[in-house]
């Protein structure tokens, strides 16, 4: 009897808590659906939900938006313990290669939209198999930012033709550039914001990165790697840093207070730039990038299976992905398009934007898209870049020399890929 | 019947009403703690859907030849030791000053547990600016007084510095009403005696008080050797960049740091578990020994 009344109240306990475990859920009443899509940093999509829900009545969006590792950490975890990822997953270039090795856990997007896209940005996401796990938002593309008013106060050029000529034969005219900034810098500001994201640009332009096509980590073999390295360093060295980690506080705290005069610049940054530095308005400027193209960055939605409302979120994604939307996202936001036919439409490729000082950027960054030499992705790339931004911060702080950091970065990247 | 029936309940009744924690205890404590146990003897990665293998002792053979282990090890005990010791002086202090007569009391007292019921991500935030290289409040203060400015975050002794202080800007105030508490249930009579004896208060603080203190300091000893060896939101945010290796060079990744690097970055679940189930054993080694030191202080202070 004693043994029955326990079971019974142990019974009563477990019914109380499953009642408390199934009171979630974002179920609406009245057939309402709504979508949870879960992003990093700035995708601006918010008017564009306004526009998807009226025209899809019983359907609600609901953007949810992390840091950008905190962001794909998460995704990672809900992809492996089989619950909590949204109905749409935004995965940035640096991540891709990781999620398409765990293609299955996505739902195939078919071929339909493969003429559209350029083709590197479809075939990154494209698993072995010849599955499609997602739609590419936008691509980097790459140039350099300035303030005019800072090379002016240096004795430099300002004139963004000049500028472009004066480091178009590559990185090491860049480091010239620098070094005479640096002679004669402005009080408090640098020449760039800090190693890792110069080092970002540079390597992106290589025609091979970090990966070997078979997934193969060719860090430690591939010169190209340790040629970057040295650049950056060099750079470093020469005290054109203003050691600021880029996504930090303090880097955004930067660009508010004018620490550095020239970044790396995918069309991504444009967007950053226009947040974080509001006062500079006009005394900003785009430059081509040294040695031609290039490509930092750029994104994709995906689709998890494990998502409530499959149907309804592929048509989403696929309509916020969709030409019109990417080619209103470029002069809204400055996100470079992934669909090359929109390069040529007028509205895009004459497309100037006044806060960087009536710069051509629609010209600049669709010929630096499509000059761009693709290059493969592995599994780890985003880790890999972080680890090797470690690296150089060590260099930056005074902790440690070029060769003995760049021996313990190798063997952290051998660590992470083992 | 009847009568069997109130004897089954005064019988049966305790065990149920106690019923419910030792559920919740097992749902949520025991079964984790063993699970985690078992994950630990597997190669068990977190991406390929939970594929593992058993491997035995592998991943604890591993960790204890893993510099990156024990370098973690050290800051957490670093850290530990710099952010408790302070604290719990300054609790007892502060205390003490509550204990008696001031004005407007009862807020002070609350006032002390402030900084704990704040979200720990807002503190950490918050000390983080301060603690900034180009532009903290910190490094203004000591350009005033002439000396240099500190990049906090590179330097292993001044981000320890930084985040103990973190830690101990939440925790003295919940230890100083903890030790209130039981400063208040001190028979005043002891006092009284020692005034007549001509005792002052430094004398009647450390002859009195703090002996009669004495269960409650080691309690509050080794929860804190406990809360202190598994900080990780501390060091995670104070990096400013949510990469969990804590700094360039892992000057400040604490052990729990590193587990959850090894867990949810490196995607290593079974190795993730082994640095759980170690922790846990030199926290269980480290609260015993405390338990026993501070055992000893306060009798000796008799």
């Amino acid at each position: 009897m004693r043994f029955l009344r326990t079971v019974g109240a142990l019974a009563a306990a477990t019914m109380m808590l499953t009642a408390c475990g199934s009171g979630g859920g974002s179920e609406g009443g009245g057939g309402d659906i709504t979508l949870d899509v879960n992003l990093f940093g700035n995708f601006g999509y918010e008017q564009l939900y306004k526009e998807y829900e009226a025209a899809h009545p019983g359907i609600k969006i609901q953007e949810h938006t992390a840091a950008y590792n905190d962001h794909h950490r998460d995704l990672a975890t809900h992809l492996a313990t089989g619950s909590g990822a949204g109905d749409i997953e935004g995965v940035d270039t640096g991540f891709i290669a990781q999620m398409r090795e765990a293609g299955k856990q996505f739902v195939d997007l078919g071929t339909e939209r493969q003429a559209e896209y350029l083709p590197w940005k479809w075939q990154a996401s494209l698993t072995k198999e010849g599955q499609q796990i997602g739609y590419g938002t936008d691509v980097g593309g790459l140039a350099i930012c300035y303030r005019r008013d800072l090379f002016e106060k240096a004795g430099l050029p300002a004139d963004r033709d000049a500028v472009s000529a004066s480091w178009a034969a590559g990185w090491d005219k860049y480091l010239e550039v620098g070094a005479k900034y640096t002679a004669k810098a402005p009080a408090g500001t640098a020449f760039f914001d800090g190693g890792g994201a110069l080092y970002n640009a540079v390597i992106g332009q290589a025609p091979q990165g970090f990966y070997a096509p078979d997934n193969t980590v060719v860090v430690a073999s591939n010169p190209e790697v340790r040629k970057a390295w040295d650049l950056v360093v060099r750079a470093i060295q020469g005290n054109m840093s203003a050691k600021l980690v880029e996504s930090s506080p303090e880097w955004n705290n930067g660009f508010a207070k004018g620490q550095f005069a020239t970044i790396a610049c995918p069309a991504w940054m444009m967007a950053k730039i226009k947040d974080q530095a509001k006062s500079f308005a006009g005394k900003w400027d785009v430059a081509s990038v040294p040695g031609g193209g290039g490509n930092w960055g750029g994104s994709y939605l995906t689709v998890p299976k494990q998502g409530k409302h499959v149907e309804e979120a592929k048509k989403l994604a696929a309509w916020l992905t969709a030409p019109e939307q990417q080619a209103r996202n470029f002069t809204s936001q400055g996100l470079l398009p992934s669909i090359p036919a929109l390069y040529d439409k007028p509205e895009i490729a004459n497309y100037k934007d006044p806060f960087f000082n009536n710069a051509p950027v629609g010209k600049l960054f669709t010929t630096a898209a499509k000059e761009l030499e693709p290059q493969y992705q592995g599994p780890r790339t985003g880790d890999i870049q972080t680890t090797i931004r470690d690296g150089l911060i060590r260099v930056e702080q005074g902790k440690q020399g070029s060769e003995q950091s760049w021996t313990q970065t190798v063997s952290d990247i051998e660590r992470l890929t083992k | 019947m009847r009568a069997a029936l109130s004897r089954l309940d005064a019988k049966g009744s305790p065990y149920l009403y106690i019923v419910p924690f030792f559920l919740l205890f097992g749902v949520f404590g025991l079964w984790p703690l063993l699970y985690t146990g078992y994950v630990s003897f597997n190669d068990w990665d977190l991406l390929d859907a939970g594929e593992h293998t058993w491997v035995g002792l592998a991943n604890y053979r591993e960790l204890l030849g893993d510099a990156y282990f024990w370098n973690a090890l050290g800051n957490t005990l670093s850290i530990w030791v710099l952010s408790t010791v302070p604290q719990l002086l300054a609790a007892l202090w502060i205390a003490h000053l509550l204990n008696h007569r001031l004005r407007a009391r009862t807020s002070l007292r609350m006032g002390v547990l402030l900084p704990n019921i704040t979200s720990i991500v807002a503190v950490t935030i918050v000390f983080t600016q301060m603690f900034g290289r180009d532009f903290g409040m910190i490094n203004w203060l000591l350009g005033i007084v002439g000396a240099g400015p500190v990049d906090w975050q590179a330097n292993t002794w001044s981000s320890h510095l930084a985040i103990s202080l973190i830690v101990a800007w939440r925790w003295t105030g919940y230890n100083a009403l903890i030790y209130l508490a039981s400063m208040q249930a001190i028979p005043h009579d002891l006092y009284e005696a020692a005034d007549l004896d001509g005792a002052n208060q430094r004398q009647q603080f450390w002859r009195i008080t703090v002996p009669q203190l004495r269960p409650t300091i080691m309690f509050t000893a080794v929860i804190s050797t406990i809360g202190g060896l598994q900080i990780m939101a501390e060091p995670l945010l104070f990096a400013g960049t949510s990469t969990p290796t804590g700094g360039s060079d892992r000057q400040f990744q604490t052990a729990a740091l590193f587990m959850y690097e090894q867990g949810f970055r490196e995607f290593r679940f079974g190795y993730a578990s082994a640095i759980a189930w170690t922790l846990c054993l030199v926290i269980a080694v480290f609260a015993v020994a405390n338990f026993l030191l501070t055992r000893r202080i306060a009798n000796d202070e008799k």
